[in-house]
């Protein structure tokens, strides 16, 4: 069972359902570790059509463990695209007037080059062969795969937490290719608290036997404990003490009273479990690595002398950024100091603080609040760019 | 949030001062009335800052750019002469330090337009004259312990102010108690008598 398990990702990971565009020789991916990663690939997903003018694309650029499995059945897990709330014939984001693209970041693992893909040198998966991907590689990646689709500009570009990072990445570097920037429940920089945490998950990766220094495929193994571990603690951070408790208050699991052990006495504990266990099905270890390192590096102002003006100096893009009042991950103040940066850069700014108790989380649920200020945004930004109503 | 008709007058008077196509920061853009004002007439590029997350999430949803923030606090992100004109409508008297808001207003936009109650309208006065209490009308309709306004001025300590900060009026109006213009001919004093709000065009 965990050979198939292990197969299956791997295999996504290669020749995954998705599209695929593949760069070869020719066409490097230039990483900001300094070396050149070739050949690579992106996986993608598109909804609806572009239109003539071909102005009506937007990215969405997917979170930590996110794929591009946006608004379709996801392959692996069977479930429903991820955004799907969201995005769609008729939705708040309008796939029958809007192109959305979708794509699975570099060093992920759902079929854009990741360490879990052959490494054609060795014939082997990457594992930590693999350099060092960052927020920029993934979207210089992605860049690629907008000019392969003829697309000059983005109408806009949305995502929450990694995915919002990548949204201010691409507005810092490509500014003249976003007409409008969504960046939801994110920040201009991961903080210590947040290493803190990504670093936790990583060394229960690392901890665990089966990892085999990130060779595991070819032991035929999967680190899933550590894996799991990795997850439940993160997942904690994704929540709220509110929503927790709310939730679960401290509800015994299908008994009576305590145990007097260490099995799952409590609800929460079992719920945990539950989330570490079905996360090591669709996702592969080292990509975690990989993707928690990605965010860890992120500081768009170090980038620019240590000041976040200037990294969106004379910027024409309209932005509009979402946070929550329980996300504790990346808490209002963090947007409010990329707001203030475009402020001082002269930008026009929207800023939406929603009232949650759901936490980080709360970006990819139903919150109507939060739907009502992308429907607003969207519309007035379609207006500005003449895509009608 | 009620907007009587007196109010909405001293909208128009504001917007009557914009000329079309302005880059505008509205200081305390309420539910945004004044924007969407703004950008239907004059399509100006206009920009919000809120204090009321309510406000600022209303406002966002109709498609105006507005940020939730502090004028006592935030203004100073903003950079130099960002704006044509910076607008601080009916929200004066409810900052915490008004003659640094104002300077702020003028070092942020080429222009600012400031509209405020004034405190000296007989009303007032009469009601501290005679009734020895603090006054409560249909404008100012919080009681003295409630209100969000704690600094109360009449149109002359306005006049004043500007003096200290060096800011030159290009303009005034005066708004008497049924909205309409006291006429500009009409001495200071008039105005600070009958004016119960006023509306202010200035230049640093």
């Amino acid at each position: 069972m965990v050979a198939l398990r292990a197969r299956k990702t791997n295999n996504e990971a290669d020749q995954p359902s998705s599209p695929v565009l593949r760069f070869g020789a020719d066409k490097p991916l230039k990483l900001d570790a300094g070396t050149l990663l070739s050949p690579f690939q992106i996986a993608y997903q598109t909804y609806g059509t572009l239109n003539d003018a071909r102005s009506n694309a937007i990215l969405v650029c997917h979170a930590l463990t996110g794929d591009q499995h946006v608004a379709n059945t996801n392959p692996v897990t069977g479930k429903p695209g991820w955004w799907e709330v969201l995005i769609g014939p008729g939705k708040i984001i309008d796939t029958d007037r809007f192109f959305v693209i979708s794509s699975n970041v570099i060093g992920g693992c759902l079929g854009s080059t990741g360490p879990a893909s052959t490494n054609p040198a060795t014939a082997k998966p990457y594992g930590l062969d693999l350099p060092i991907i960052t927020i920029r590689d993934m979207v210089r990646a992605q860049l690629m795969l907008v000019e392969h689709f003829g697309i000059e500009q983005l109408f806009s570009v949305l995502g929450g937490s990694m995915g919002g990072m990548q949204v201010l990445q691409w507005a810092s570097s490509y500014p003249e290719r976003v007409f409008s920037a969504l960046p939801i429940a994110t920040g201009a920089r991961h903080s210590s608290q947040n290493i803190a945490f990504h670093e936790v998950g990583r060394q229960a990766v690392m901890a665990d036997p089966d990892w085999h220094g990130g060779k595991y495929f070819e032991h035929g193994k999967r680190p899933e404990k550590g894996l799991a571990v990795a997850r439940m603690a993160a997942h904690i951070t994704y929540l709220s003490e509110a929503a927790l408790h709310r939730k679960f208050g401290r509800n015994l699991q299908d008994r009576e009273a305590l145990t007097f052990g260490f099995d799952a006495d409590f609800q929460i504990e079992s719920y945990l479990r539950h989330q570490g266990m079905t996360f090591v099905d669709r996702f592969d270890a080292n990509s975690y690595l990989y993707m928690t390192r990605a965010m860890d590096y992120f500081d768009l102002a170090a980038d620019h002398g240590g000041r976040l003006a200037d990294a969106f100096a004379s910027t024409k893009t309209r932005f509009c950024l979402v946070s929550f009042t329980s996300d504790w991950l990346f808490p209002t103040e963090e947007s409010r100091s990329v707001v203030h940066a475009l402020n001082a850069a002269g930008a026009s700014v929207s800023f939406v603080e929603i009232e949650t108790d759901r936490g980080h989380d709360a970006f990819l649920l139903d919150e109507p609040e939060l739907f009502a200020a992308i429907k607003g945004f969207i519309a007035s930004a379609a207006r500005a760019r003449g895509l009608g109503a | 949030m009620s907007v009587n008709r007196a109010q909405r007058v001293d909208l128009e008077v504001v917007a009557d001062l914009i000329p079309p196509q302005s880059r505008v920061l509205d200081v305390g853009s309420g539910d945004g009335l004044l924007l969407e004002l703004l950008q239907a007439t004059k399509k100006v590029d206009g920009r919000g800052l809120e204090l009321s997350q309510r406000g600022v999430n209303e406002c966002v949803a109709r498609g105006l750019s507005v940020i939730q923030g502090d004028a006592d606090k935030d203004l100073q992100f903003y950079p130099d002469k960002g704006f044509d004109f910076v607008v601080l409508s009916q929200t004066l008297q409810a900052t915490r330090n008004p003659k640094l808001v104002l300077d702020e207003l003028l070092r942020i936009g080429n222009r600012a337009i400031v509209s405020f109650p004034n405190f000296g309208h007989w009303r007032v006065r009469f009601s501290l004259l005679f009734n020895g209490r603090m006054p409560v009308t249909r404008d100012l309709p919080y009681s003295w312990y409630d209100t969000p306004n704690i600094h109360f001025c009449t149109i002359r300590d306005f006049v004043n102010l500007c003096d200290e900060l060096g800011a030159t009026v290009e303009k005034a109006t005066a708004l008497d108690a049924n909205g309409q213009r006291i006429g500009f001919s009409m001495p200071w004093w008039f105005w600070n008598f009958f004016g119960q709000q006023a509306v202010f065009l200035l230049k640093r």
